[in-house]
């Protein structure tokens, strides 16, 4: 008797196929490797491979003095440098119970808020590109100019500065630093109109991203997605309102707060931020109070033994760092927790289902900086 | 023997008598086809560097950039510097690639718009072939190269190209309906599918003024449908470099990625010298009706500086949104063709025929 074989029978339909987005690919920014399974053009789910950029980073802040772990920070998310930089000196002056002075505190906020603004500026320059928009790249570039500019004249470097030590600043601001700022930001907010009609206000782009890439407030906070991201789902997280550092407590700025959690809002929370920031450094630009700059610090840091934590609102979302101090000058253990690396993990939550199109606009939404996830 | 930039009939009459005298037959015909085919050769690639050169400056001053500027006076040189380029660049050989398909793609492609150019005219008496279906003869041509899209992004064994391709695939065939039918509305106002005769007929007005608000969206219609069935932005999602990288050109390298790229820009130069030609007059002056003064100073401008200025108006108008606009998705192109283009479109014929069966139009 002939025997019946029966072949398992392959709806074509159904089959998926999978294509690697990355390490180098166009809209991953950086090294950055999805693995995307695909029918059709439509995405089925989809596994971040991270670590080509893993340098390290926590375990190279064991061998390190606080001082030295400054300059680290920098490298992980370069576009918020400064911000990364105050989370650590933060940490140092807890743990030291150093008083800080505070024309320190004010030029701290300013550079970070400047920092945001120029970090959210370079984010709607490449989401304008991942959206297939390139022109939007050089506005924001040029725009950016301004800003580094700005950080070049009073620190002498354009990126990452590393100009925050512990209990205050490698140097003081440059004596033109308040009227620069204040050019920036009567040059920026009629160049921001700029950025509306171009991109904002574009029919196609809102048809692109209003009603994709939906993300509801109970998946962001399970995810623990933070920053404008986690905002635009509705998620109050900002933690320059619920555990002010800085004088984020004397200066009066809203928490925008979305309600959809589409692609849209989360695009619409960083265009609101910057008008933000411009508020929070319009009210402090006037307002430096005239002091040191920086406390009276050892030439050697210890931290007492101990576990120690800080938390600062990177341009990213959250950045936390832990730190276990043994009573040494380096840290026993320093753990970062990165913005960046959480917000990606909801990336495949929200882009079950999209088309590949979308995905890259989602991922432009969500702004991760690779180096952050990997560290 | 009277030479005239207005009229070059008598300049190619003098060539055919010229060739004829002294030549068999067969032999004067065969010396004319290789003029003219070397004449459209030179010129396509001259327009095709130009293009790229001024692709390049259009958008540098868009993006509040200088452009090249470096090789040759205002960067003038520098498409030439890049082509040569390409053509020593190594051709990489893909494992597991269709080699025959791989290897005709660019070819096809290049041969369709290579085609299409010759039907064109770009001055009194000055096209290859004056067809008597000009118009249906350049459609038909212009839209074979997807069938060499769909070659590479199939060929090339990489599933970027082949989702570059099938994109192509579906969203050429459906833009070409709408190219075809906001054609026909001005084919029914003209009444003849002869470029010469189309361009004839705009002696005293261009179509796009006689015809009416319908000749008007037709044009419009026309720009939007034209521009995706050349693949270029906001369309151009066969290429879509921030999702596929390159789309169905990922895999090809040197001269045949050039092949591509200046099919491109010739595709564009194509569909703007045909929207110049059947709305915007051609290479006919503008002339306002009865002010006979101001269409004798109009009549003194060249023709072929008349058909290179609408052209270019046109393709500075294609550049204008590509590098202002973001890229649509597949299903919101499609949806844009077959929900709203093309049902305007045929309500758009519907009109411009009533108009015409009236003698409504100018």
């Amino acid at each position: 008797m002939k025997e019946v074989i029966n072949l398992p029978v392959k709806n074509v339909e159904e089959e998926e196929y999978h294509i690697n987005m990355g390490p180098q690919h166009p809209s991953t920014h950086g090294v950055l490797r999805l693995v995307v399974s695909l029918q059709g053009e439509i995405v089925k789910s989809l596994k971040p491979h991270c670590g080509y950029i893993h340098r390290g980073i926590e375990k190279m802040c064991e061998k390190d003095t606080y001082p030295q772990i400054i300059h680290l920070t920098d490298r992980m998310d370069y576009l918020s440098a400064h911000i990364n930089n105050h989370a650590v000196c933060l940490l140092v002056e807890k743990a030291l119970e150093v008083e800080v002075p505070e024309r320190v505190k004010y030029i701290r906020t300013i550079i970070d808020e400047l920092n945001r603004i120029a970090s959210h500026q370079l984010w709607w320059c490449s989401f304008g590109m991942d959206m297939g928009g390139l022109t939007c790249y050089f506005y924001g570039l040029r725009d950016r100019e301004k800003i580094l500019d700005i950080f070049e004249e009073s620190f002498g470097s354009r990126l990452l500065h590393s100009s925050y030590t512990p209990g205050g600043l490698m140097m003081d601001i440059h004596p033109d630093f308040q009227k620069n700022v204040k050019a920036f930001i009567k040059y920026f907010r009629k160049k921001i109109r700029d950025y509306d009609d171009l991109l904002t206000g574009n029919m196609i782009m809102q048809m692109r991203t209003k009603g994709v890439g939906l993300l509801s407030k109970e998946d962001a906070i399970s995810y623990g997605v933070t920053g404008p991201s986690g905002r635009a789902s509705g998620f109050s997280c900002d933690v320059r309102k619920h555990h002010p550092y800085g004088v984020y407590d004397k200066v009066d700025f809203r928490e925008i707060l979305g309600t959809k959690g589409d692609t849209f809002e989360r695009y619409m929370m960083r265009m609101n931020e910057m008008h933000e920031s411009m508020r929070i450094i319009e009210q402090l630009i006037d307002n430096i109070p005239a002091g040191d700059y920086s406390a009276k610090m050892k030439a050697v840091l210890k931290l007492p033994a101990g576990e120690y934590y800080q938390r600062v609102e990177a341009s990213r979302g959250e950045l936390g760092v832990y730190c276990i101090s043994d009573g040494n000058k380096t840290p026993y253990r320093m753990k970062f927790r990165s913005p960046n690396f959480s917000n990606l993990s909801a990336l495949d939550h929200i882009s079950r289902g999209v088309k590949i199109a979308d995905l890259v606009a989602i991922g432009g939404s969500l702004d991760y900086v690779i180096p952050d996830i990997d560290r | 023997m009277n030479f005239s930039i207005y009229d070059f009939t008598s300049f190619n009459q003098w060539i055919d008598k010229f060739l004829n005298d002294n030549l068999p037959a067969f032999w004067a015909v065969a010396v004319e086809m290789v003029i003219i085919g070397v004449a459209i050769l030179l010129f396509y690639a001259l327009v095709g560097l130009f293009l790229v050169y001024a692709e390049r400056k259009v958008c540098a001053f868009m993006q509040n950039r200088v452009g090249p500027n470096r090789v040759g006076p205002y960067g003038f040189f520098q498409t030439i510097a890049d082509f040569i380029k390409l053509m020593l660049k190594e051709l990489i050989y893909i494992k597991n690639a269709d080699q025959l398909l791989f290897n005709l793609a660019p070819f096809i492609v290049i041969i369709a718009s290579f085609m299409a150019i010759a039907a064109i005219p770009f001055a009194k008496g000055l096209h290859a072939i004056d067809f008597d279906i000009g118009v249906l003869y350049v459609i038909a041509v212009s839209s074979l190269g997807v069938v060499g899209i769909l070659l590479a992004g199939w060929s090339s064994n990489n599933k970027y190209s082949l989702i570059g391709a099938m994109r192509s695939g579906a969203q050429i065939v459906s833009y070409e309906l709408s190219v075809g039918l906001s054609l026909i509305t001005i084919i029914i106002l003209a009444g003849t599918m002869q470029f010469s005769e189309i361009v004839e007929g705009q002696r005293d007005g261009w179509f796009i003024f006689k015809g009416h608000i319908p000749a008007f969206i037709a044009f419009i219609i026309f720009l939007i449908s034209s521009t995706a069935e050349t693949n270029r932005g906001p369309f151009d999602l066969a290429e879509a470099e921030s999702e596929l990288t390159a789309g169905f050109h990922t895999e090809y390298s040197g001269i045949k990625f050039a092949f591509f790229f200046l099919a491109e820009y010739m595709n564009m130069f194509i569909v703007a010298s045909i929207a110049a030609t059947v709305f915007l007059g051609g290479w006919m002056p503008f002339h306002v009706g009865s002010w006979a003064g101001f269409n004798h100073v109009m009549d003194f401008i060249p023709p072929f500086v008349w058909y290179i200025g609408k052209t270019f108006f046109v393709i500075w108008v294609m550049m204008w949104f590509k590098w202002t606009f973001p890229r649509l998705r597949i299903d919101q192109l499609l949806t844009l063709e077959w929900k709203y283009l093309l049902p305007i479109n045929l309500v758009n014929i519907l009109i411009m025929a009533f108009i015409v069966l009236m003698g409504w139009h100018f």
